[in-house]
């Protein structure tokens, strides 16, 4: 069967790219602290020796619309575009192009539709952001074949917390069933407190320091009933009006597992909204 | 009322660059010419298997029209939408964050919860 040889949740902070690339006075302050926890997060992926990656992001209205809006949706293409012209325009993202995996994406959906989610697919998925920044992040070569997968945090009315969890767990257990010799990541990037287009956004830090400290905790002690019994689709509203992102964690510490603490655990106070990184090894850590 | 023809107006603006430039220089006459050709076009079909019914009322287009973002706030138009397409049209008039900060000014009145944004 397939190794699950790490389990890694991250935020998907946009301006990384631009931070990091930019030279002379148009280089933050932050920049250089940036690419170094970035970079040493990196390594906790590098360290796991992949062949495939399963990547869970959330499109941002770019190719899913409300005429037509998927709650969970899975890729089955040999290809993927990715970035769009409202992210270049905004991010300075560049176009970037990756390699499906169709037989996994297949495995996915068949066991996932089997184990009780209904999942969307697509055969011409252009990825956005939420996918293609943890790629800049922790694989900037692009070089590994991957399957996205997509949910709604986004466009209400929206899964409930414990589906998030639910579907974390089960894609751990189709991973693991997957009858191939080959090394799988699983990558999901969310967003701890966060105000998109509401009076608290682009401050200092983010909207909710105190939320961010909690979720960071939840996350890497695994504490999940701590963190659903807290989180309600109505709560989420409170640290900042983009905060239902915080969901896909979620997901990511159903695929980690109750209970298991985090390997790796970084964070990062920028303005606007706090980094945090976390890394799991199911089989322990590679030496 | 329709919350989704306003973010359907955010959305189909804020990924073609010719209409964000359009909308900039000219809300009004954007606003009208999109409700009379585009508001009823359904994305992935074609031109003639159009809808029929979908129209702003007149506190959505006036908002449109107007740059009004913190009436289109107020109205509960998708708050992501509408930040990401002002930001497009009018960051290059500021310093560094500035319009975002002032974008976070002009709504400092509203308080939890926001208004509902489904659609």
């Amino acid at each position: 069967m397939a190794e699950l040889v790490a389990v890694i949740a991250s935020t998907h902070h946009p301006f990384y790219h631009r931070a990091s690339t930019s030279s002379g006075e148009d280089r933050p302050p932050f920049a250089d602290e940036w690419v170094r926890k970035v970079e040493a997060f990196r390594e906790t992926l590098t360290l796991a020796r992949p062949d495939v990656l399963v990547m869970v992001g959330s499109d941002h209205f770019h190719q899913l619309w409300l005429d037509n809006m998927p709650q969970f949706l899975v890729g089955k293409a040999p290809a993927y575009d990715g970035n769009w012209y409202n992210e270049e325009r905004e991010f300075g993202l560049p176009r970037m192009h990756l390699a499906g995996h169709e037989e996994l994406s297949a495995h996915v959906l068949r066991q996932g539709l089997d184990s009780g989610f209904d999942l969307a697919f697509s055969n011409e998925l252009r990825i956005d952001h939420s996918i293609t920044c943890p790629i800049i992040t922790l694989r900037p070569q692009a070089d590994l074949p991957i399957v996205p997968i997509y949910t709604n945090i986004f466009a209400p009315p929206l899964p409930q917390p414990k589906r998030f969890v639910q579907l974390g767990r089960t894609i751990r257990e189709i991973v693991e069933g997957w009858p191939s010799d080959q090394r799988v990541a699983v990558i999901g990037t969310g967003h701890l407190s966060l105000e998109l287009g509401g009076p608290r956004q682009f401050g200092p830090h983010g909207p909710d320091p105190q939320f961010d400290q909690k979720a960071v905790g939840w996350i890497a002690g695994g504490d999940i009933e701590e963190c659903l019994a807290e989180v309600s689709l109505e709560s989420l509203h409170l640290p900042g009006n983009a905060t239902h992102g915080f969901m896909d964690f979620m997901l990511m510490m159903g695929v980690a597992g109750e209970g298991q603490r985090a390997d790796y655990v970084d964070t990062f106070d920028l303005f606007h909204t706090m980094e945090a990184y976390f890394t799991w090894y199911p089989k322990g850590a590679p030496s | 009322m329709s919350k989704y023809l306003v973010d359907k107006f955010l959305f189909t603006v804020d990924r073609d660059p010719e209409l964000v430039e359009r909308y900039r220089d000219d809300p009004a006459g954007t606003v009208a010419w999109w409700e009379a050709e585009e508001a009823n076009r359904i994305l992935n079909c074609v031109a003639a298997e159009r809808s029929t019914w979908l129209a702003f009322d007149d506190a959505e287009r006036a908002a449109l029209a107007g740059h009004d973002y913190p009436a289109l706030f107020a109205m509960g138009a998708h708050p992501f939408l509408t930040l990401t397409l002002f930001i497009a049209m009018f960051e290059r008039d500021h310093e560094g964050l500035d319009f975002q900060l002032e974008y976070a000014r002009r709504l400092s009145h509203m308080q939890l919860p926001y208004p509902d944004i489904a659609t």
